[in-house]
């Protein structure tokens, strides 16, 4: 399907040379397994058509999860020049700082492993899951614009939380520059009954264990040793972020003839970083980002009552903290070294997590001698990775690695290729109790829709972009 | 003649529509939404919810950007204010404006049952075209 020609620069790294209109040459982290993958489908196209987006700095990147989405690849990392760039809600994504929580407890597998059933049972009960389920929390309008402004912070304050929370969440759970005025009564609308709800789709909570450790040093500085049990929530902003997206969406592709940019894609549609309305939808979308730090914490607040409460513990003996909390689909100002100068950019990234070195202001204190931890949750049943950020993604990535396995098979090919199977007895089997509100889900979201994970941290590891730190179990899983 | 069929998209859902007409064109796109969505949703007779009739006006720049327009609109009936539509008509359809007659329920948890979440309609890959038998679309949905 694809007629780009890739070219090899080393194991981890493809060339996709400079063509056309594009304005910089674009690069693909995979190896040679998932380089064959690429052809499959657009998705090497779409990292092309990023590249013609004005003020694209260096390069057109993607990570080695890059599969076709709409508009940016999902797996896309671009940074633009702040005076003759641009931003894209298409490259930040519908599911405005969709992300992953990592909660680490001081139990182990045996602590729990005749309790997992009742365990995950009160967590589906407790834990709004699925489309159209309503949240915990109800806003007034005035809470709402807090949540919106504050982000985790408005949550701790409510009761979710402690403050210590805020120190291990990327941003300290809220990005400034966030105004509530710039969000369409219809995204306030729906983001008032969803605070404190998982979703659906690829959205879960899992209960995993620490299952090898490969870097004694970063997993000792994240609190993670072997047979710990820990807990990952992967969610986003529910619907008040798609509304923010698809309205600033909507006005941008009303408005583009005004810019006068040329796109290969209409679901590029973008406007100057410089202009009101660039500034606008940062405002709109930091609204976004803070309601979706919030619904995380609150989530996470839920997951330890529930743990408390189901495995008849003390707050001091479950000792449930939060390890990090990274955002993977987002449009941020940061700055990096452009040949030898600190310039600030806006990174855009789509389905990309953000991986600092060590010694970066940005990384919380306690892990600033080993580096950030990246979350990268896999597929359903096959665990999580940690890892810890490193400097040549400073130097390559925008400070960027990949988020997740990355789907291979559409979701139809899933459905059709798990006729007359049952994915919650295949997980069971290996050891992994699902509970999910629709048998449909299961099927889009059975393993074998996804690339291997393995494969996908193999190629960040060997860029060296971000290194392995540890790798986590599936226990349990619940799922909208 | 079929109304729609889903075709491979990776990450997403792809819906290729047909009508004999551009207004069945877009009123069989509008039912393909809540057939993707919702179990069961021709058959509105058996679910006992309370009608009501909306119309609405929507514009767009071409018959893609129409098309994608009029989708967010239902699809926000359905996400922001819970209405799960049960027939629709479309009263006029030119290039850049359409006028839509539906009639919708209120979304009962009981009576609807959600097959998959659609985020957002999107404008990759979007086409509208007129063929030899009458009318094709090809949209994707962020599911």
């Amino acid at each position: 399907m694809s007629e780009i020609k890739l070219e090899k620069l080393d194991d981890n790294r493809w060339l996709l040379p400079r063509t056309g209109a594009m304005r910089v040459p674009g690069i693909i982290y995979a190896n040679e397994k998932i380089s064959g993958l690429l052809t499959r489908d657009e998705s090497a196209k779409q990292v092309a058509n990023v590249a013609h987006l004005p003020g694209i700095v260096d390069f057109s990147l993607a990570m080695p999860d890059i599969h076709w989405g709409y508009g940016f690849p999902i797996g896309g990392v671009a940074a633009f020049d702040m005076d003759d760039g641009v931003v894209s809600p298409g490259g930040v994504g519908y599911d405005i700082n969709c992300g992953c929580r990592l909660l680490a407890t001081e139990l182990t597998l045996h602590d729990i492993k005749d309790n997992v059933k009742d365990l995950t049972t009160a967590l589906y009960r407790r834990i709004p899951t699925g489309v159209g389920s309503t949240g915990y929390v109800r806003l007034s309008g005035k809470d709402q614009k807090k949540v919106l402004e504050e982000g985790a912070g408005w949550a701790i304050k409510a009761g979710f939380g402690s403050g210590q929370d805020l120190e291990t969440t990327e941003d300290g759970g809220c990005i400034g520059g966030a105004d509530p005025e710039q969000v369409s009564a219809r995204a306030l609308e729906r983001g008032k009954q969803q605070l404190g709800t998982l979703g659906s789709g690829n959205h879960f909570l899992e209960i995993e264990v620490v299952e090898e450790i490969f870097d004694e040093k970063a997993a000792q500085a994240f609190g993670l040793r072997k047979g710990q049990v820990v807990v990952m929530i992967h969610t986003g902003s529910r619907g008040l972020g798609y509304q923010i997206c698809d309205d600033y969406l909507a006005l941008m592709v009303k408005h583009q003839h005004e810019t006068g940019i040329t796109l290969p894609d209409r679901q590029l549609a973008c406007t100057y970083l410089s202009s009101a309305r660039g500034q606008n939808y940062l405002a709109a979308m930091a609204c976004g980002a803070n309601y979706a730090w919030a619904n995380r914490q609150i989530l996470m607040h839920l997951t330890r009552e529930v743990f408390e409460k189901s495995l008849r513990v003390a707050p001091r003996e479950l000792g449930m903290r939060l390890v990090y909390d990274v955002c993977h689909n987002i449009a941020k100002i940061e700055s990096f070294p452009l040949a030898g100068v600190e310039k600030k950019l806006c990174v855009h990234r789509k389905g990309a997590t953000r991986a600092y070195p060590a010694g970066h202001d940005a990384v919380p204190a306690r892990y600033r001698s080993v580096g950030q931890p990246v979350l990268i949750p896999g597929d359903m049943g096959a665990g999580s990775y940690v890892l810890v950020g490193q400097e040549k993604a400073m130097q390559e990535t925008f400070g960027s690695a990949c988020h997740g396995a990355g789907r291979v098979m559409s979701r139809t090919q899933a459905i059709k290729s798990s006729r007359g199977r049952s994915i919650s007895r295949e997980l069971a089997e290996q050891g992994v109790l699902v509970m999910a509100g629709s048998k449909g889900t299961l099927s889009e979201e059975m393993p074998e829709a996804y690339k291997n994970l393995n494969d996908v941290v193999g190629v960040v590891h060997d860029a060296g972009i971000a290194k392995k730190a540890a790798r986590l179990k599936s226990i349990a899983c619940i799922k909208g | 003649m079929k109304k729609y069929e889903l075709f491979d998209h990776t990450a997403d859902l792809g819906l290729e529509i047909y009508g004999r007409t551009k207004r069945e064109l877009f009123a069989n796109a509008a039912l393909a939404l809540f057939d993707v969505m919702i179990q069961d949703v021709d058959l509105p007779t058996k679910r006992g919810g309370k009608e009501r009739v909306k119309t609405r006006t929507v514009q767009g720049a071409d018959a893609g950007d129409l098309l994608v327009n009029f989708l967010r609109e239902l699809l926000y009936w359905f996400n922001g204010m819970g209405r799960v539509l049960n027939r629709v008509s479309i009263l006029s359809c030119g290039s850049k404006k359409l006028v839509v007659q539906c009639v919708v329920e209120p979304y009962h948890s009981e009576r609807h049952l959600i097959k998959t979440e659609i985020k957002a309609v999107t404008y990759h890959g979007l086409s509208v075209e007129k063929t030899k038998n009458g009318w094709k679309a090809r949209v994707i949905f962020d599911v």
